[in-house]
């Protein structure tokens, strides 16, 4: 019984509307102000990269509860061109656009686990969970 | 439908607090802004306040991190005031410097530190 929530990325405000989304599941979820700014970063990350590098895409936000244990899953996707390299874009300081290239190696240390998925010209659908402690 | 983020001119100094939560549009607006304020005004030092954001990802922290340079550039000294525990945490997590070199805890503190730095 997951309870899910979710925001199409089509333009730069929906980027806003899911980090907002997102902080406010975590905060419900009983997140302190530091794991709420992790998980608002993260979701803020990935819902970027779906606008710069697929154009258009979606955030899902989950409620986790197993075994008494409780989290947030977040899952961005998109059909975008895909990431060739999986490898290469979770090194510090890869970008194709002349950002920091910080974002996916950030989220990953971010968060508890995070898991790619990506074939060339098929696109893109990255996991990220973090737990409550 | 952007808000713009206030600055206001104390002295030499320019005061800027940012009060609620940038978005991509808010974040360059507020760069172009700052460096054309402080050119108009002939400001010789910035304090940039920032109390009330409550997160920060990669590229907002590029567009205050380009602007605090661009700041030096333009030969003004600049202290950054109020960065929240949340936020310094998730900097260094993603691994991002701004290359402040003047920093302190409140507005307050920073406009005193800015004062002394100028010379009084
Ligand atoms: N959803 C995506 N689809 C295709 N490529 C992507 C996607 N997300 C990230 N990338 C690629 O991974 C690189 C690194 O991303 P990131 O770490 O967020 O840094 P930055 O966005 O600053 O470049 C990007 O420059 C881009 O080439
Ligand atoms: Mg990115």
């Amino acid at each position: 019984m997951a309870k899910q929530t979710s925001v199409e990325i089509v333009t730069e405000w929906d980027i806003v509307a899911a980090r907002q989304l997102g902080r406010n599941e975590a905060k419900a979820l009983g997140f302190g102000t530091v794991d709420q700014a992790r998980i608002t970063t993260a979701i803020s990350e990935l819902a970027r990269n779906i606008y710069l590098y697929a154009r258009v895409g979606r955030i899902d936000i989950e409620r986790l509860d197993e075994d008494g244990k409780q989290g947030i899953l977040i899952v961005a996707s998109d059909k975008g061109a895909g990431i060739e390299d999986v490898r290469k874009v979770l090194e510090d300081g890869y970008s194709t656009s002349g950002g920091l290239g910080a974002g996916l190696p950030g989220v990953k240390r971010l968060m508890d686990s995070m898991d790619i998925v990506s074939k060339s010209g098929e696109g893109t659908t990255i996991t990220i969970t973090k737990w409550l402690r | 439908m952007s808000l713009k983020v206030p600055i206001l001119k104390l002295y030499d100094c320019l005061i800027v607090s940012i009060q609620w939560e940038l978005d991509d549009h808010m974040a360059m607006m507020f760069q172009e802004d700052l460096l054309n304020k402080l050119y108009e005004t002939g400001a010789r030092g910035v304090v940039l306040d920032l109390t009330f954001v409550d997160f920060m990802d990669s590229y907002i922290a590029k567009v205050i991190g380009d602007a605090i340079n661009m700041v030096a550039l333009m030969g003004a000294k600049l202290v950054l005031t109020g960065i929240q525990p949340p936020v310094a945490i998730t900097l260094v997590e993603l691994g991002i410097s701004l290359n402040a070199n003047s920093t302190a805890l409140d507005l307050e503190k920073g406009l005193e530190q800015l004062r002394k730095e100028l010379g009084g």
